[in-house]
């Protein structure tokens, strides 16, 4: 198959590619956010016992 | 037993076999999505009647399966959470909530990408199509009355309450192109039977939707740790762990 036919996607090119973007996105986008929301609790909570130490 | 399963669930623990498991199911996930795509897009034939428009459906029909298979899972989560008064479950179906609600507008804006070329409209007020809407709005509220109460126990049971009465809803969804005279097409995969679908079809269908399914226990253990260091924060094996 020649990349041409593979992208024009039989005339569906339009609905076809956005769909498989607004996947994309979510799949990337899930995995972005899940990871920062990880990381800023893991700072708070690094933030919090170093000053628990520091007072005791 | 008991004490064995308090060991289990403790955060510690569970913090760091979430964090050990996470790759795995990581990595499974892509290699099978990433499989999936390629049998979706190149292997399998265009549709006799679609064209290759129904290429849609290896986006679309994982994503409306997980944004119904995450509601089950974050209303029994919060359900056990309620009845047992486990902090963990609760972590679990707030976690949940983003995830699912991604899917549910994703499961939306593909149906709507395949409706225009398909139906000639991009949206239309049916049992289907109302009630998945209904399902965002579900998440979107479990997520919005959840950020509205400072006490996260006081948030736990509230959010608990909502996710456990919107369940009706889940059956609602599934049942709705039979029960009612919809646009949208019956199951393509779950009919009685055999499917209505050939194998080189079907496959990379299947493969994409457990693909999905284990990248969301990835997004889910990732999530979760984060919320079990939010609600463990001043706890004193964070500084031990949480370092390495």
């Amino acid at each position: 198959m020649n990349p041409q036919d593979f992208f024009a996607m039989g005339g569906y090119a339009a609905f076809v590619w956005p769909s498989y973007a607004v996947a994309l996105l979510v799949l990337i986008g899930n995995v972005v956010l899940a990871r920062n929301a990880h990381r800023r609790a893991r700072e708070d909570a690094l933030r919090r016992t170093a000053r628990q130490e520091e007072t005791s | 037993m008991w004490t064995w399963f308090h060991k289990l669930a403790s955060p510690p623990h569970v913090y760091r076999i979430a964090g050990r498991l996470t790759p795995w199911f990581g990595w499974t996930a892509f290699l099978l999505i990433a499989a999936a795509l390629y049998g979706g897009l190149v292997l399998a034939p265009p549709d006799y009647q679609q064209g290759d428009a129904y290429r849609i459906i290896y986006v679309h029909a994982p994503s409306a399966w997980m944004s119904l298979f995450i509601y089950v899972t974050m209303a029994v989560a919060a359900a056990v959470g309620l009845i047992w008064r486990i902090k963990l479950a609760h972590a679990v179906a707030a976690s949940a909530a983003p995830v699912g609600a991604s899917f549910t507008f994703a499961a939306l804006a593909t149906g709507a990408l395949w409706g225009q070329p398909m139906w000639g409209t991009w949206w239309v007020w049916d049992a289907r199509l109302t009630s998945e809407l209904i399902l965002l709005f579900l998440y979107l509220g479990f997520m919005a009355l959840r950020a509205s109460i400072d006490d996260v126990q006081r948030a736990d049971r509230a959010s608990a309450l909502l996710a456990i009465v919107g369940v009706v809803n889940v059956p609602i969804i599934h049942y709705s192109v039979v029960w009612w005279n919809t646009l949208h097409q019956a199951p393509t995969v779950t009919k009685m039977g055999a499917p209505s679908i050939s194998l080189t079809m079907l496959i990379p269908l299947l493969m994409m939707i457990v693909g999905f399914n284990i990248y969301f226990l990835a997004v889910l253990l990732i999530r979760v740790r984060g919320e079990i260091l939010r609600r463990e924060r001043s706890a004193g094996w964070i500084r031990e762990q949480v370092r390495a």
